[in-house]
């Protein structure tokens, strides 16, 4: 029986198995809205801004490692997308995004709600489809679907055009992708693998920095069993938060831009430098001549474009960070076995390293003057973070609030910190918080949010309201951009440039006019009080509005350019 | 450093805007870029003549590897190869000069291949470099309008590239 492409369209998403659609109609997506009126065989979260459903599809899609799927109209649906679609590519988040497009024969005409959005999504994304043809489009789904998850995951978009949906095929949907230039590496050469355990065994000074994409290839279990077994420290990107337990005692912290005293320093002084599913990003390299200067670096990284791309890398390794990482621990237990009892020297001979790294730990611990009077960011964080036990799944937005979070939450477990990495983008954590709080109903789930990110994205309130979501969202309220801010007072002369956001709503208000709870804590003794009150919330959304200290700034930092071991400290 | 490089990709709607838009997104380089079919109609080739130091390349090819559409990349310079281009040339002819214009498009085994009362239209093929010399050459007597069509390539081994 012959089908139309809407229809198509649906079953194709039902085999792969979805169970929540993010989306938005108009005019050229109506044929699948239609065909979607009583399917039961999964949701649809109708969002109030299509950046929004990009954002929440990413954020269901990092807190469950299964692609984010996003349904929008032609034109301004699509182009709506584009921020949501570029902090996902940056961070290697699998989505697929289909949009509609005007009918085929008016593409090019600038047609009502027509844009090129195959031309405006090719630098971000993995790959794009324009869908000419209904007799393609289930191979073109299979095809989105496989190149979005698999290799380097990022997102695919499906343009397609009006009349493909309404036009009539066979439905098959294909038993497997046959893309012959499209062949991730997966397992790494043994030979490479043997050279870098070899290296690590003679190191002095070992550590071992990961990123992301120990949690996009959920190779946490293999990176603790590798770290423990030579007893090497690990310092994680922003990205890489959770893939090592936070409270870990080989734990360094984050490095980088505001990574910890310890970690930037064992970086700078490392003789072997093992980076794993990381990309060396400015923000963690600092200046780039001088990162890890005395170190031999093996890199693994799925990859090939990633390594030796900004930082000369001594072995590199492609493949898929868990199966190195597995071979590596049997390399390991081999050389374990060839060595005998000399083997437990290995680790021993670190002594002098781990008691140099624990010294800078003692020396410079993350750290904030409590005063009394005001509350202090850092200290909201933490009281979640002990009122939670650690066990939320924390998103962010972007700013000081962001690296607050990454500083003060510790997470013991990947896919529990969810934030925009690589782009950066405000407005990114509260849909993120919305599509993860989907996924997980039973789960806390909370956004720390800045008073200015927070308006960027505020609509989807509407969105967590609808569907019952106990989202929580905390506003470090500052009044301020407050990073921005930051940077004006330390290298701008204090000379505050359209930072300060004085004009703000009451939060507390607009949570309440959208039908949300809203909560406001102005003295340090009331923060408790109105965490407590939101973590017993289980059907709305919260927003809770800290004012917290407007001078409060983000300590360590290294000032852009310079190297890592130059922090200003606190 | 220049090098040649050749791509096999989908010989597909959107795939050179893909390829074109790779090179201008990460600032690299194309100094000419020419496509056309292969022996399979579902394939074409493009050679494409870049500048960079070797971790640019490297970045380059690896790059170009990602791209879906993309079936097989070779940097020609690291190995042997053939390279030619095709320009036509409209030069002007004085009376006077014509006998030296046509000796010097004889060396370089050139052809007229369209002539006006005051013009004469050269075809030339050849490598970069020859190209180069015989439009100096005419330089003196006045070029009206070059078209070159960018450096095309091809490995000497025998394999088949297809
Ligand atoms: C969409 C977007 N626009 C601009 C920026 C630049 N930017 C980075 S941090 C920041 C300030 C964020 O302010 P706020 O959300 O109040 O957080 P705070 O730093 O005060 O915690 C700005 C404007 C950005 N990252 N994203």
């Amino acid at each position: 029986m012959k089908k139309t492409g809407a229809q198509i369209f649906i079953d194709c998403l039902i085999k792969e198995g979805v169970d929540t659609i993010f989306g938005f109609p108009g005019g050229a997506v109506l044929p699948i809205y239609d065909a979607l009126y009583g399917v039961t065989a999964f949701k649809h979260i109708l969002v109030r801004h299509e950046q929004g459903a990009v954002h929440m599809a990413d954020g269901y899609a990092r807190a469950t490692g299964r692609p984010g799927i996003v349904l929008v109209t032609s034109g301004p649906g699509a182009t709506n997308t584009v921020t949501g679609i570029a902090t996902a590519y940056m961070d290697s988040i699998p989505l697929v995004v289909f949009t509609g497009q005007v009918p085929t024969a008016l593409i090019g005409n600038d047609a009502f709600q027509e844009a090129d959005i195959i031309g405006i999504t090719r630098p971000c994304t993995k790959h794009n489809y324009l869908v000419k043809d209904v007799k393609d489009l289930a191979r073109i789904i299979k095809e989105a679907f496989y190149i979005a998850t698999t290799g380097r995951p990022g997102p695919v978009l499906v343009d397609m055009p009006k009349d493909v949906l309404n036009a009539h095929a066979e439905f098959k949907y294909p038993e497997k992708v046959e893309l012959k230039n499209y062949q991730p590496t997966y397992k790494g050469h043994p030979g490479q693998i043997k050279k870098a355990v070899d290296l690590i065994l003679k190191s002095k000074r070992p550590v071992i920095y990961t990123g992301g994409g120990v949690v996009l290839s959920n190779a946490s279990d293999e990176l603790k069993i590798f770290a423990e077994k030579l007893s090497i420290p690990v310092t994680n990107t922003l990205m890489g938060l959770g893939g090592f337990p936070g409270t870990h005692p080989l734990f360094l912290g984050m490095l980088g831009m505001h990574g910890t005293y310890a970690a930037n320093m064992a970086v700078t002084s490392t003789d072997c430098l093992i980076a794993i599913g990381a990309r060396f990003d400015d923000r963690v390299t600092g200046k780039v001549d001088e990162f890890a200067p005395y170190a031999k670096i093996i890199h693994v990284d799925i990859d090939p474009t990633s390594i030796s791309k900004n930082v000369r890398v001594d072995i590199p390794i492609v493949g898929d960070v868990k199966l190195v990482l597995k071979d590596m621990i049997k390399v390991v237990d081999e050389a374990k076995k060839a060595l005998g009892t000399d083997f437990k020297y290995v680790p021993r001979a670190l002594a002098e390293w781990h008691g140099q790294v624990n010294k800078w730990a003692e020396t410079h611990k993350l750290s904030y003057k409590l005063n009394g009077k005001t509350i202090k960011p850092q200290y909201v964080i933490e009281r979640i973070y002990n009122l939670t036990k650690g066990k939320a799944i924390i998103t962010t937005e972007v700013g000081q609030n962001q690296m607050w979070a990454a500083q003060f939450y510790k997470f013991d477990r990947p896919r529990t910190f969810l934030s925009s990495g690589g782009l950066g983008t405000m407005g990114f954590g509260f849909p993120a918080a919305i599509g993860a709080q989907l996924a997980f109903p039973d789960k806390v789930v909370i956004d720390i949010a800045g008073d200015g990110s927070i308006q960027m994205n505020i609509q989807e309130l509407a969105t967590a309201v609808q569907y019952k979501l106990p989202v929580k969202v905390a506003i470090l309220n500052n009044r301020f951009l407050g990073m921005v801010r930051q940077w004006q007072e330390f290298f701008y002369e204090k000379r505050y440039s359209y930072t300060c956001m004085d004009v703000a709503p009451d939060f507390v208000k607009v949570a309440e006019a959208y039908g949300a709870v809203g909560l406001r804590a102005a003295t340090v003794d009331e923060v408790d009080w109105v965490i407590k009150k939101a973590l017993a919330v289980k059907n709305k959304p919260v927003f809770m509005d800290f004012q917290v200290d407007p001078a409060e700034d983000v300590y360590p930092m290294v000032p852009a350019g310079q190297p890592l071991n130059k922090m200003l400290l606190v | 450093m220049r090098h040649t490089i050749s791509i096999l990709v989908d010989n597909e709607f959107g795939v050179l805007s893909k390829v074109a838009g790779l090179f201008s997104g990460r600032g690299f380089n194309i100094e000419s870029l020419c496509v056309a079919e292969t022996l399979d109609p579902q394939v074409s080739r493009m050679t494409i003549v870049t500048t960079g130091d070797d971790q640019v390349v490297e970045q380059i090819t690896k790059q170009l590897n990602k791209l879906i559409n993309v079936i097989k990349v070779s940097d020609l310079t690291a190995e042997e190869h053939i390279e030619r281009e095709l320009a036509m040339i409209k030069v002007n002819v004085d009376v006077k000069d014509r006998a030296e214009i046509l000796s010097i498009i004889d060396i370089f085994r050139g052809k007229v291949v369209d002539v006006s009362p005051t013009t004469y239209t050269i075809e030339m093929t050849g490598d970069n470099e020859k190209v180069n010399a015989i439009i100096k050459l005419l330089r003196p007597f006045g070029i009206k309008e070059i078209v070159r069509t960018g450096k095309i390539a091809m490995a000497r081994s025998p394999k088949s590239g297809k």
